[in-house]
């Protein structure tokens, strides 16, 4: 229980802190030096095996495993146009597969999240308690406990080989993570915009779409880098309810890879994990803010 | 939970001791109410979603289901077919062995890294990204496919070894070592509960160790008897965000391994041999029983973190 109550804590002593002098722990120059060099060397093991799959990408199949530097003695660019085209369909099919999903399921939870936040955080019903309560259990709940009966539903419904299982669930609020997120942060907001509003003859549906949302566009935000990580790299989903080759995401398209192993298309199947993760590194180095923001509020991965 | 629904009756009280003076047109409590369900209508929709596959699922845990056939009711012959299937409780062990070695380790590193950068450095939030940005990737494909190649015979884990002279083994191969490498990929991952460390750190106040390091107290001692205490509670968070996680591996194990869970099902996770069990031998049934056990089991788990957490997480108010 008192878990939950970390985050709004938390946000109101990091502006304290921010007064403190930050010197009182940093220590003699030498002591930071070694600090940095000890956070250094960490950062370089951490970032050596991606720097591993961008330089094997850019290397011919056989020296892949040949040379452990970094810096590729032979160019070979070729291992992005062969592994583009290796499988049935070229690339950016998968690319563009995953970019439907993803879009979808962003939409799907910024307005069904948003929703639901704004009656749990500012809005008065009964049985608001208890519907939050069920709300935060479904946090905890192991998704693999409603596999069986949602598959059933799903292709009662005609839905595999389709996005739908994918998408759908998004538009119905069923990530309470989100929910949680967005209610933490429309709890901030102050109540007497609701009553500025209400006095100027807004409705509560006006007072959401104009007062509230507009001010929540950092949660939304947070909401929608987290929903395109997770998405783009959702593979179970995909795994379970897409069979047709034409439809594959990304990471099915990369698994595919796998089971056509042979040494000849290392090169091409590193170049195109490197096309695979790159969005995610450039919304990564795009909404670092909100992630970090998002995460510690949180604690979402 | 209390904290955050705690506005509730105070401001249903202040509604309420408003209400005499509002004109009387209409019941704008009710209104509200009506607009609030309305609101909620997408997340109603979502827990009748959840609610009757849980249920539904509860029941086909008792179930011979398959998907083609009427499910029968069988009583508890799932359950007791589990106590007797070896794969189901190599899965337990695989799932065990990795939760327990990997969600320790990644903490501890995340905390010691955590309180290094703690340190007012200088590039802080470089180095926060660079530990973050993992965390974000470890569950994607290429990166498990990735670590196949660099724990692979040849790969680049081997050629360091061989640096020194030492034989390393065939991590991906030997039962002994697959596991071993995903324990790695996990720790690889600590960024995220790293930044939730470090924004609980941040809210330690200054003055409590400046106090402390007159009466001399030393570093150790300020870490056990300020650090330790104050941000306990983000510790217990972590601790049961990572184990649920961690219980509920899939990628990981299915990719390392190409689906089976092998050498030796020795990377059969317990989630990938209920997709098996589900989804390949089309056994709902069973596969049902399986998901309602690991929900036990993560619920004794959280349970007994909630009571031990009485003993060691310290709440300020």
């Amino acid at each position: 229980m008192a878990l939950i109550e970390l985050p709004t804590k938390r946000k109101q002593d990091k502006r304290a802190r921010q007064a403190d002098p930050e010197d009182a722990l940093a220590g003699t120059p030498g002591t930071r030096f070694s600090r940095h060099l000890i956070l250094c060397l960490v950062g370089l093991v951490m970032l050596y095996p991606l720097l591993w799959l961008i330089s094997s990408s850019l290397k011919p199949s056989n020296d892949i495993f040949r040379q452990l530097g970094l810096w590729p003695e032979n160019w070979d660019f070729g291992n992005y146009a062969q592994g583009w085209t290796a499988l049935d369909q070229p690339f950016h099919v998968y690319l563009f597969n995953s970019m439907i999903v993803v879009v979808f399921s962003i939409v799907g939870n910024i307005f069904s999240c948003a929703l639901a936040a704004y009656a749990f955080a500012r809005m008065e019903f009964t049985g608001r308690k208890l519907f939050f309560a069920l709300m935060l259990g479904t946090l905890m709940l192991p998704g693999h406990v409603l596999l069986v009966p949602q598959y059933i539903i799903f292709s009662q419904l005609g839905w595999l080989d389709t996005y739908l299982p994918l998408i759908m669930p998004n538009f119905m609020a069923t990530n309470a993570f989100f929910i949680f997120l967005m209610v933490q942060f429309m709890k901030a907001l102050p109540k007497e915009l609701d009553d500025a509003a209400q006095i100027d003859g807004c409705g509560p549906f006006r007072t959401f779409l104009r007062v509230i949302l507009p001010l929540c566009v950092p949660a939304m935000a947070t909401t929608a880098i987290f929903t395109f990580i997770s998405t783009w790299n959702e593979f179970f989903g995909p795994l379970l309810y897409i069979q047709n080759q034409d439809l594959y995401t990304v990471p099915l398209a990369l698994r595919a890879f796998m089971d056509s192993e042979g040494q000849s298309m290392w090169g091409p199947m590193f170049a195109m994990s490197v096309v695979s993760i790159a969005p995610i590194i450039g919304f990564f180095i795009a909404g670092q803010k909100y992630l970090i923001n998002g995460i510690a509020t949180t604690g979402l991965k | 939970m209390s904290v955050l629904t705690k506005q509730a009756p105070g401001a249903a009280a202040a509604l309420g001791a408003g209400a005499p003076g509002r004109p009387s047109r209409g019941t704008p409590r009710r209104k509200n109410q009506r607009s609030g369900y309305l609101f909620l209508l997408p997340w109603f929709l979502g827990m009748l979603f959840t609610i009757i596959p849980f249920f539904a699922s509860l029941y086909l845990a008792f179930t011979d289901y398959n998907l083609f056939m009427e499910p029968n009711f069988v009583g508890l012959a799932n359950f007791q077919a589990m106590a007797g299937d070896p794969r189901l409780w190599q899965s337990l062990k695989v799932t065990f062995i990795y939760t327990f070695v990997s969600v320790p380790i990644s903490l501890a590193v995340a905390l010691a890294i955590a309180l290094v950068l703690n340190r007012g450095l200088q590039g802080l939030a470089i180095y926060r990204s660079v530990y973050y940005l993992p965390s974000l990737l470890g569950g994607s494909v290429a990166i498990v496919m990735l670590w196949r190649y660099i724990f692979g015979n040849d790969g680049i884990v081997n050629g360091f070894l061989s640096l020194f002279g030492i034989q390393g083994p065939a991590w991906v191969t030997d039962p002994d070592f697959s596991l071993s490498t995903l324990i790695v990929l996990n720790v690889w991952t600590f960024g995220s509960p790293m930044v939730i460390f470090l924004a609980g750190l941040r809210q330690v106040p200054t003055m409590y160790y400046e106090a402390a390091s007159i009466d001399g107290a030393s570093r150790w001692r300020q870490f056990r008897s300020i650090t330790i205490p104050l941000i306990s509670p983000i510790i217990f968070f972590n601790l049961i965000m990572q184990l649920i996680g961690s219980f509920q591996t899939f990628t990981q194990g299915y990719v390392m391994s190409g689906g089976t869970g092998g050498p030796a099902d020795s990377t059969l996770f317990y989630n990938l041999y209920l997709y098996q069990k589900g989804f390949t031998e089309f056994e709902m049934g069973y596969a049902s029983a399986m998901a309602w056990l690991l929900l036990m089991i993560i619920a004794i788990f959280t349970a007994v973190n909630f009571i031990a957490s009485k003993f060691w997480v310290f709440y300020d108010n």
